[in-house]
């Protein structure tokens, strides 16, 4: 009965203009955005690969295949293998400590985490100058016994080590904190040992987030720029990576090679974007789901 | 709030701790304070005359001018951008939303030399502009375009949260009470989105402020005119002036820290409200 009267009596349809702006305006400003993003984003985006093929296919691959090139992608690959592993073991230590338990100090403990973020690349990369430097603490007692820190492959991994130290960390406290931590401590009280209890139960909840953490982490190791050119030298073909190949061609009038390894850094920053979308989607879709697995009124 | 209770059932704090404080002493903190202890071998005078010779003082007043100008760009269209990706619907939304992060993914050296292709006298944009008149590539607008293309996600991804949280009913209930949609928007939703902008311009003020990357290839680098702080502290380097280099970098890091202090001010009172 009720259906029947309200279908006479129908309510007056919710006005859609009373909470929006005029159509004018609407398009004005998607247009004014749309503006924005295109001659910042876009357009220079776009002319990074017009750019590498402007000469052709066979110019584009050949800048790749330069064995200066190759040596550089290699350096780059090395690089990121060794600070991407370490900071993400630094990543899951460090938000285990810190969601998982109460301690004096914590907040402090999260700004220094932060610090890296606050530094220019630049400083990031003379701090290790200072340190391992010919005029450095450890400079005199290197040079004696022929090790080479600074201007070699050590300092570019250790610059890089410094940039993206905060990555993996940082996307895993946020997730771990929200999470809390009653399925662990139901784990141990069932009697799973702590590395049991990590590897089956906490890492399952946190991996699209531990991949987010990853994938960011390793497109800033491969793309630093700044922290890097202060700690490298410059000697081609031994210590450039591959942003550092970029400014050397680039510096030589070379733009078709410098466009052509930048697209390959480009299209790493393309696949970046779109991992970091269906790692959202999948967190998504988890999030969606969860009230089919557990009642509502569970969830935080 | 309440998620991290105290629990002494689950094991390994003091390993994750103590491993956490230990490589965060070996990687961030014993380097970082060789900046300080290195100045300290400078005496003060010798110091402030490193700090304020009149090159360093153009660099500092094009870093943090272009920085600023940057940032506030940023907080403006940051802002429009958000807003149309939150309320509107138009096609091709996703992929710009997508698109967004680019600044975050792109290597800063890349960008550097697609944005000096593309505002060049012969490219693309610059092609356009340059015969009214408009220099941007080798100039401090190019610094200013560079430095807005890296700050930009910090804006947009600070603000997108909160208007994505902001209950309609308020926009409604102010509407269904007479007020003009101007006034729902300056008495409600900017008051409740503050807060976030304020966040989001100060983080990319302090990102613009280090960047080194985008900058050197579109400015032209001439000293008075468009070198900024961090390509100096590079410069003095290769002088071998560690000493200049690192008094230079002390106050880029003082800087620094103040804002992470600041931003970090800023959000423990957005937490509060």
């Amino acid at each position: 009965m009720a259906g029947t009267i309200s279908h006479f009596h129908k309510p007056p349809e919710r006005k859609q203009i009373s909470v929006g702006e005029p159509r004018a305006v609407r398009w004005l400003l998607i247009a004014i955005a749309l503006l924005f993003l295109g001659l910042v984003l876009v357009v220079p985006l776009v002319a990074v690969f017009t750019e590498a093929l402007r000469k052709g296919w066979v110019a584009y691959g050949q800048a790749l295949i330069e064995p200066d090139a190759l040596s550089a992608i290699r350096l780059t690959l090395i690089a990121a293998s060794i600070a991407v592993p370490l900071n993400l073991i630094f990543g899951l230590s460090a938000s285990w400590a810190i969601t998982k338990f109460q301690f004096r100090g914590k907040n402090l403990l999260l700004t220094l985490i932060d610090l890296p973020f606050a530094v220019s690349p630049v400083i990031s990369g003379l701090i290790y100058v200072l340190m391992f430097g010919m005029q450095g603490w450890l400079g005199p007692w290197l040079q004696e016994h022929d090790i080479k820190i600074v201007f070699a492959v050590p300092g570019i991994v250790l610059a890089t080590l410094f940039v993206t130290f905060p990555f993996v960390a940082r996307e895993l406290i946020p997730l771990m904190q929200a999470q809390g931590s009653d399925e662990e401590e139901s784990a141990i009280v069932l009697g799973a040992s702590g590395w049991q209890t990590f590897r089956k139960v906490t890492l399952p909840n946190i991996k699209w987030g531990l991949l987010y953490g990853i994938i960011l982490c390793n497109a800033r190791a491969m793309g630093e720029f700044g922290a890097v050119s202060v700690v490298s030298g410059h000697i081609r073909g031994l210590t450039n990576t591959m942003p550092l190949h970029v400014e050397i061609l680039y510096n030589e009038y070379n733009f078709v090679a410098a466009f052509a390894v930048a697209s390959l850094l480009a299209l790493l920053a393309l696949l970046t974007l779109v991992l970091k979308n269906i790692v959202e989607w999948q967190t998504n879709r988890n999030l969606h789901s969860e009230p089919l697995i557990e009642p509502p009124e569970n969830r935080p | 709030m309440s998620s991290s209770q105290k629990s002494n059932v689950l094991p390994g704090f003091g390993l994750s701790l103590g491993f956490t404080i230990f490589y965060l002493s070996l990687v961030v903190l014993i380097p970082l304070s060789a900046v300080f202890i290195k100045t300290a071998t400078l005496s003060w005078a010798e110091f402030w005359e490193t700090v304020t010779t009149p090159r360093v003082i153009q660099s500092y007043k094009l870093s943090f001018g272009a920085s600023a100008l940057s940032a506030l760009i940023n907080g403006l269209f940051g802002f429009i951008v958000s807003w149309v990706l939150v309320r509107y619907r138009f096609p091709g939304k996703k992929i710009i939303d997508a698109i967004v992060d680019l600044p975050f993914a792109l290597p800063t050296a890349v960008a550097g030399i697609a944005l000096t292709a593309v505002y060049s006298k012969n490219g693309w944009i610059g092609s356009l502009i340059e015969p009214l008149g408009i220099k941007v590539a080798f100039t401090r607008l190019g610094v200013l375009l560079a430095l807005t293309f890296i700050g930009l996600p910090f804006v947009v991804r600070t603000i997108q949260p909160v208007l994505e949280d902001l209950e309609i009913e308020f926009e409604e209930a102010a509407a269904s009470l007479g007020a003009s949609r101007w006034q729902t928007i300056r008495k409600i939703i900017f008051p409740a989105v503050f807060p976030a902008l304020l966040t989001g311009v100060a983080m990319s003020f302090a990102r613009a402020l280090g960047e080194y990357g985008s900058v050197v290839f579109i400015s032209g680098n001439m000293p008075m005119k468009t070198e900024i702080t961090p390509l100096l502290i590079i410069t003095k380097l290769e002088q071998y002036d560690t000493a200049g280099a690192t008094a230079i970098a002390v106050v880029m890091l003082v800087s620094s820290f103040s804002l992470l202090l600041l931003i970090n001010l800023l959000q423990a009172w957005r937490a509060r409200r």
